[in-house]
């Protein structure tokens, strides 16, 4: 590697592209400035290197630098002009819509979809031998909606050939445009009978980029959902999600290839885990996906929920989630059909940011149903690596249960990070921190942090070719200590006694339905003694002291008496207000003029 | 200076429009380059072989399979319409007879001595590509359709429901104020329905059962598309409803007028045919909805694509987002620091003055800006 002083590297996700500066100075690499611009996937531009030139011309007019030449983002640096890398990562591309083929509608069909479903996807049609249409209309099907990605599927093993053969030509014959541009081939994962193979890859030939996968139905009465779902994931993952229009420019101006967003902060996170000592979580919400990332043990895990998100993918979170799920989170009362227009808005408007107090609370409200969910999702896939998975429904993967053997344990949990423009650009830290431990309900005593100003991705990218500076950076500029929360586990009746507790110099006692903020900044541990009543667990087992030492940060330590699970009141104005309370006991309420 | 970013939605009263028109599966084309098309013109067609149904024929008749040739009325290759005797015996005296009917309009394709079958075969189906759009054709695609290219009108809502359909436009309310009335609803069979600040169920309900082929308009609330698509829309894919009637919203999501522009632009076009598609995808690669009024305009030359659009003092922007939504005015000042909201964010915001005459602060991503 030359001689690197200056870096740019942006992050185009769905709906923002931010571009970051880290220059080499006396005390090592450190994050400079910061510039965004909206993502450009939309008519007239059309082109992603437009916003990545607007993100990298704010950080130009923020920092007072030139980085831009006439037509790119100019390296390596010459007379103070230019960088020396330039490095993306991407996941422009948005959301996963996949097109399911099988043979019989009620069977292979169906458990191709509960496959996609389980990947996150979702499914936008299905198509099957017995689905009632002639030919001509599946292949004008196929054309309107653009599949991201089609799961093939059908025949048990020893079954039927021809229907899948068939199924291959109709792909043939609808001859579908990618919506990612021209260079792009269409992804589709086989996972029908064996047999058929040789046959499909015969008629789809060099058209299409095809992947197997293990038959998803070897048997009828045998699913083997795991490896169609497995490999959606990491088709997503690797040639889907950071494809967008401009790519084949973008990739022109980088020194290094392009990372997928997920790829890039899941780096970050294994490093979080290692220097850290500890059981992490992550998160990055952004406008299309919401990507979760752990490390139990050794054990990495990370998925991408690939339709929950805050813009592009607002509205199916409201259809997963119900208009009422969000609600219960909103400390204001709210018709549900203005917050259906607002969401709506956002969805078609996605680059639009909130500017009213209204509008932000809404927001935090979907976002805490998008992480709720995308964890239940990572919880079931997590647990899910070990033989075969018989999902039913989106539904039931949701609600499966850690009895499966998922790998996510909340109460061992040491440290959760939180990323993405929703999280990292809070106006308050402690916004952040209550969002993440409403969505997560993490139990006992455990760390919250958050990425400071949404650049674990551009840091990600950077550790490919750069790795001691990458973690330089993250270390000094990029995690942000927000404190700690304690969660007695249990149920916790309004009003009584929960815990009992010693941090620091400080005592006092924590009540049901109580949540309270105690301040201890990031550079202070102090010792903690925490003796919950018979009945609630803080980490210690039922009923037994906690003792141990206790980190502070931007927010400082958040006593949660709300009990685990969370509940909230039902009756209305009584939820509004204890939600209120609570923000305000937390610090995250915004003050209204 | 960066390009400012718009959502981009094209309202343009004249531009060269291009529409690929192909037929799902291999057919005719049935025009050549250069020809002049309606927007009802064939452009491509396919012929697909009607469904056979067979008739036991010798069994219903109780004749043995080799013997049903003598009792045949309709013989392979002769037309039969839903009724038509295929086969008869004459019975005992004239008593007793028995006769075998054609379900189907079609042809007898084949008859069998073996099984004593008769086979008949449904008419050939016609898939059809048509045009959509009157222009010319600029190119054509073997077997599978053209390349139009018109000149005309082209105006792009925000979202939409329903699929290609045409229709001539006609204002149903007085003004991009006033929202569409269920009761005002009259002599609107095959019209596209232009109307101001809204439509609620009742409005689009009546619209559809009065035989609109589309409705577009400012605004709609969300309770009001559920009812008319039957659920929830969750990502922004549509196009493909079962609508009886296509509809088009140019603003967004609860009561928002019409902008002006875009009223006038769609009443300047009345009694003309319009052709309209909801189709909508909002992800990279975005489709917008879209209200199209080609014209035949001889020799003149092309219209210049206006230039592109920068963020600038004296730029006249509209407000997309609470609490100025829907709000025009111009841009008074460009702050490069960042500055706090009343969320307590800080963000880069433009100062705007508002024709109705106060100066906002607003981020600069919940502006659009807007063609003079």
């Amino acid at each position: 590697m030359p001689d690197v002083s200056r870096i740019v590297a942006t992050d185009c996700g769905s709906t923002t592209t931010k571009a970051i500066l880290i220059e080499r100075v006396d005390s090592g690499y450190r994050l400079l400035g910061r510039g965004e611009a909206p993502t450009t996937v939309e008519a007239p531009f059309d082109d992603v290197t437009v916003g990545v030139r607007n993100a990298v011309g704010e950080l130009e007019e923020l920092t007072g630098r030139q980085f831009l030449d006439e037509d790119r983002v100019h390296t390596p640096s010459s007379q103070n002009r230019g960088a020396d890398l330039y490095l993306s990562t991407s996941s422009a591309g948005g959301g996963l819509q996949m097109l399911v083929t099988g043979v019989v509608k009620t069977m292979t069909a169906e458990s191709a979809q509960r496959a996609a479903l389980g990947a996150g996807a979702i499914v936008i049609d299905v198509i099957a031998v017995d689905d009632g249409r002639a030919d001509h209309e599946r292949i004008a099907r196929i054309r309107a909606i653009r599949p991201d990605m089609i799961l093939m599927s059908g025949g048990t093993e020893g079954g039927t050939v021809q229907h899948l053969l068939d199924a291959a030509e109709l792909l043939v014959a609808a001859d579908p445009h990618p919506r990612l541009g021209r260079s792009f081939k269409l992804p589709v994962i086989y996972a029908g009978n064996t047999a058929a193979l040789q046959g499909v890859k015969e008629i789809l030939g060099d058209r299409i980029h095809l992947l197997t996968a293990e038959n998803l139905r070897p048997q009828l009465e045998r699913e083997n959902l795991g490896p169609a779902r497995e490999s959606i994931h990491r088709l997503f993952l690797d040639h889907v999600m950071a494809q967008a229009p401009g790519y084949d420019k973008l990739l022109t101006w980088t020194s290094a290839p392009i990372m997928s967003t997920p790829r890039a902060v899941g780096e970050m996170v294994q490093f979080a885990a290692k220097d850290e000592s500890a059981d992490v979580l992550a998160v990055d919400i952004g406008g299309a996906t919401t990507d979760v990332f752990s490390v139990f043990g050794d054990q990495f895990n990370r998925t991408v929920s690939a339709n929950l998100g805050l813009s592009y993918s607002v509205c199916n979170v409201l259809a997963e989630a119900g208009a009422a799920g969000i609600r219960r989170w909103i400390p204001a009362s709210i018709a549900e059909n203005d917050l259906r227009n607002r969401l709506r808005n956002k969805m078609i408007r996605p680059t639009t940011i909130p500017q009213t107090v209204d509008d932000l609370l809404i927001e935090q409200a979907v976002a805490r149903e998008a992480l709720r969910l995308a964890l239940a999702h990572h919880g079931a896939l997590a647990s899910g690596l070990k033989g075969v998975q018989q999902a039913r429904t989106m539904a039931d993967v949701f609600t499966q249960t850690a009895g499966g053997g998922t790998l996510v344990d909340m109460m061992s949990l040491g440290l959760i990070i939180g990323s993405g423009g929703i999280l990292s650009h809070a106006p308050r830290r402690a916004q952040a921190a209550m969002m993440m431990i409403d969505a997560f309900e993490p139990q006992g005593v455990t760390r919250l942090a958050v990425d400071s100003i949404f650049m674990m991705p551009q840091l990600g990218v950077l550790a490919s070719v750069m790795p001691d500076a990458a973690m330089e950076v993250f270390r000094r500029d990029c995690l942000i200590p927000l404190g700690a929360v304690i969660a007695p586990v249990g149920k916790a009746r309004d009003g009584e006694v929960l815990l009992e507790w010693e941090i620091g110099e400080e005592r006092g006692e924590l009540r049901g339905g109580e949540l309270a903020r105690i301040a201890l900044a990031a550079e202070h541990s102090v010792n903690a003694s925490l003796q919950p009543r018979r009945g609630l667990d803080v980490g210690d087992g039922n009923g037994r002291r906690w003792t141990g030492r206790i980190t502070g940060g931007a927010v400082g330590v958040i006593l949660d008496g709300r009990g685990r699970p969370l509940q909230l009141p039902a009756d209305d104005q009584t939820r509004v207000t204890r939600l209120a309370d609570w923000l305000r006991a937390a610090g995250a309420m915004p003050e209204v003029d | 200076m960066p390009v400012a970013y718009t959502p981009g939605l094209r309202i343009a009263a004249d531009t060269i429009l291009r529409q690929t028109r192909r037929l799902p599966m291999r057919g005719e084309v049935l025009v050549r380059p250069g020809d002049s098309v309606g927007a009802e013109t064939v452009v491509a067609r396919a012929e697909l072989p009607g469904d056979m149904h067979v008739l036991r024929a010798a069994q219903m008749l109780h004749v043995e399979p080799n013997e049903l040739e003598q009792y045949l009325v309709k013989r392979p290759g002769d037309e039969v319409h839903p009724g038509d005797v295929v086969a008869r015996t004459q019975g005992l005296w004239g008593l007793f007879k028995s006769d075998v009917r054609s379900p189907i309009a079609g042809a007898v394709e084949e008859i069998s001595a073996t099984s004593g079958y008769v086979r008949l075969r449904e008419r050939p189906k016609s898939v059809e590509v048509m045009a959509h759009i009157a222009g010319r054709v600029a190119e054509i695609i073997e077997g599978e359709g053209a390349v139009l290219e018109a000149r005309g009108a082209l105006i792009q809502g925000i979202f939409g429901v329903g699929g290609e359909r045409r229709g001539r436009v006609r204002a149903a309310t007085e003004g991009p104020e006033q929202p569409l009335r269920a009761d005002a609803l009259t002599d609107c069979e095959g019209c596209v329905l232009i109307a101001g600040s809204g439509a609620d169920g009742a409005a689009i309900a009546s619209a559809a059962e009065a035989g609109a082929s589309g409705l577009v308009v400012g605004a709609v609330n969300d309770q009001a598309l559920r009812q008319y698509v039957g659920y929830d829309i969750g990502v922004a894919i549509t196009g493909q409803e079962a609508v009886p009637m296509t509809l088009i919203v140019t603003e967004g999501f609860g009561e928002l007028p019409m902008a002006r522009r875009t009223w006038e632009l769609l009443s300047s076009l009345q009694g003309q045919l319009a052709s309209i598609d909801g189709a909508t995808q909002i992800r990279a690669g975005v489709i917008r909805p879209e209200i199209i009024v080609t014209r035949e305009v001889a020799g003149a030359s092309a219209p210049e694509a206006p230039p592109a659009q920068i963020l600038e003092v004296g730029a006249r922007v509209r407000v997309i987002r609470e609490p100025h939504f829907g709000a025009l005015g111009r841009v008074s000042a460009l702050p490069s620091d960042l500055t706090e909201v009343e969320t307590e964010s800080r963000v880069r915001i433009a100062m705007v003055k508002l024709d109705r005459g106060d100066q906002v602060r607003v981020p600069r991503a919940n502006l659009e800006l807007i063609q003079e």
